[in-house]
């Protein structure tokens, strides 16, 4: 595989000399057993940070966090993006296998003008934004992403929704051939029913802060973070914001989605960040920002609160997660 | 087997258990343990505790299959060193992960069956490292020890349990070692069964007992 994808991998990706053999010498010392080098081997194969195509933005300092920006290389190397593999190094590694271009969204379902957008067309649709938001999987985690796209609102008015759109269903690209994640595994195993499908509720969906995603950190996003194009709902926990999306369904019935069909006792429909409504197996109080020691108080809507709150005025959260 | 060949194995087996505490302490040294290094080491050193676990487990089925004595020469050293990574591997959750917030770990505990079974695994481990010694196998008798140290399978089950709550429904590796474990079990529950019919007494004594085959070599 390595060497038929050789010409991928600039000079920069290789190992340099003196830590190749440290590692060498270290293995020869005898410390590590065969067994266990064998098993742990793997991570150190880690994918150098991809020198990206870069991306002009105009800052948008109104929406954006001033909180320490997460590394790049750890907000390109720990992702959970099961399409490519479920260790959080996974995609970094398999996604080389997406191909970003050619590449349209379909827009389609209860609007006046469905059609398909190409991704060059979707880059100029509206000026690029940057805005700094906080990412909180739901793993307990979280990290801060200056992310490059515009609201999600200037697509969906370009189709013009009718009173029956009550609902927006995001898909993500099904092909096994690049997502090798999506093929099933022994024994016919497959955790996820692929494509990946989320969704949102309209006034959700319309909502500036959902931002149509196309890059991040100055540049274009890189395939392990769902390129070409992405949703990026903030006050949500990480796996509503569907990735690398082909189509967009505007529908009037509540999708199911991805997650609420794999384990419909652990992940609801809204999935907002709450600290007070716990995963079933794990508490959702606290969590760890990548690259900090200590674990910090989860915000209620991921900080997020005085501008969805009153999104959800009248419901009960718990029973609503 | 012959003394050097016995220090051969021993050594073996002790190269392999400390070589992912070693691999952990290079990756930590070249700052190479994920950007999330506290769950990244909880999570290795849980595999490692599961693995070594069922290295020890398969001790006495390997005996059962293949008439070996030197696999149970090995199983005591396997089995303390599965508590010295569960041992880590718990440390690791209360002072790093939480950070000696007792009432978040007591709730946790409490609360999250996963971390109820894999504390409990953890307690019952206690005893049957406590007991791991020639002098306390003297002590309590070779009937008494044994019963005691059928503990192990209640705690391979628990560890089972602990590593299929905690993992997403979409993994499937907490099935691989749920399936080593059940092949183990069903070796053991075999030769019972067979010992049983026969009219004879189950083997499974630490370390004097006549294997259940001659062995082929010593």
């Amino acid at each position: 595989m390595l060497i038929k994808r050789a010409d991928r991998f600039t000079h920069s990706d290789v190992t340099p000399r003196a830590l190749y053999l440290d590692r060498r010498r270290f293995i020869t010392s005898g410390l590590v057993g065969g067994a266990a080098a064998l098993a742990l081997m793997p991570r150190s194969a880690r994918a150098a940070a991809p020198s990206g195509q870069p991306l002009a933005a105009q800052k948008n300092a109104a929406m954006s966090l001033t909180e320490a920006q997460t590394p790049f290389k750890d907000a390109t190397t720990y992702n959970n993006f099961y399409e490519f593999g479920t260790d959080k190094e996974d995609p970094s590694r398999n996604a080389h296998t997406l191909r970003t271009r050619p590449w349209s969204v379909k827009v389609e379902g209860h609007c006046a003008k469905p059609r398909s957008f190409d991704i060059e067309e979707l880059l100029k649709l509206a000026p690029l934004e940057e805005r700094i938001y906080s990412l909180r999987c739901v793993e307990a985690w979280s990290m801060i992403i200056p992310w490059i796209g515009y609201s999600l609102s200037a697509l969906l008015k370009k189709v013009e929704p009718t009173g029956q759109a009550k609902f927006v269903e995001f898909i993500t690209l099904y092909d096994p051939e690049q997502m090798p994640g999506q093929k099933k595994g022994l024994f016919g195993w497959s955790g996820i029913d692929y494509p990946y499908v989320e969704g949102l509720r309209m006034d959700e969906a319309m909502h500036p802060l959902t931002l149509l995603t196309v890059g991040m950190y100055g540049q274009v996003l890189p395939n392990q973070n769902g390129a070409p194009v992405r949703v990026v709902i903030p006050w949500k926990y990480g796996f509503k914001s569907g990735k690398s999306i082909v189509r967009i369904r505007l529908v009037s019935e509540q999708p199911k989605t991805a997650w609420e069909k794999a384990q419909p006792s652990e992940y609801g429909f809204y999935s907002n960040v709450n600290p007070t409504k716990d995963h079933p197996r794990w508490s959702q109080a606290t969590e760890r920002r990548i690259g900090e020691f200590r674990r910090r108080k989860t915000l209620p809507f991921n900080g997020y609160g005085d501008q969805v709150a009153s999104l959800y005025a009248g419901m009960d959260l718990n029973k609503f997660y | 087997m012959t003394r050097r060949g016995r220090i051969a194995l021993k050594a073996l087996a002790w190269t392999v258990c400390l070589a992912p505490l070693g691999w952990l302490g290079y990756l930590a040294a070249i700052g190479d343990l994920t950007p999330n290094p506290i769950s990244f080491v909880t999570n290795t050193l849980g595999d490692w505790t599961f693995r070594i676990l069922l290295a020890s487990l398969a001790a006495t089925p390997l005996r059962i299959l293949t008439g070996w004595a030197w696999p149970i020469s090995l199983r005591r050293l396997l089995g303390l060193f599965a508590f010295f990574y569960a041992l880590l591997h718990f440390a690791v959750w209360l002072m790093l992960d939480h950070f000696f917030d007792w009432a978040a770990l007591g709730a946790d505990i409490v609360k999250r069956p996963y971390i109820t079974v894999g504390m409990a695994a953890l307690i019952l481990l206690v005893p049957l490292a406590a007991t791991s010694t020639s002098g306390m196998i003297r002590r309590l008798g070779g009937a008494s020890w044994r019963r005691l140290h059928r503990l192990v399978y209640v705690i391979g089950v628990l560890a089972a349990l602990h590593y299929l709550w905690l993992a997403k429904k979409v993994n499937p590796e907490p099935y691989y070692y749920i399936a080593v474990l059940a092949l183990l079990l069903a070796i053991r529950i075999g030769a019972w069964i067979r010992h049983r019919l026969a009219g004879r007494d189950p083997t499974g004594s630490p370390r004097a007992s006549t294997p259940a085959r001659p062995p082929a070599s010593s």
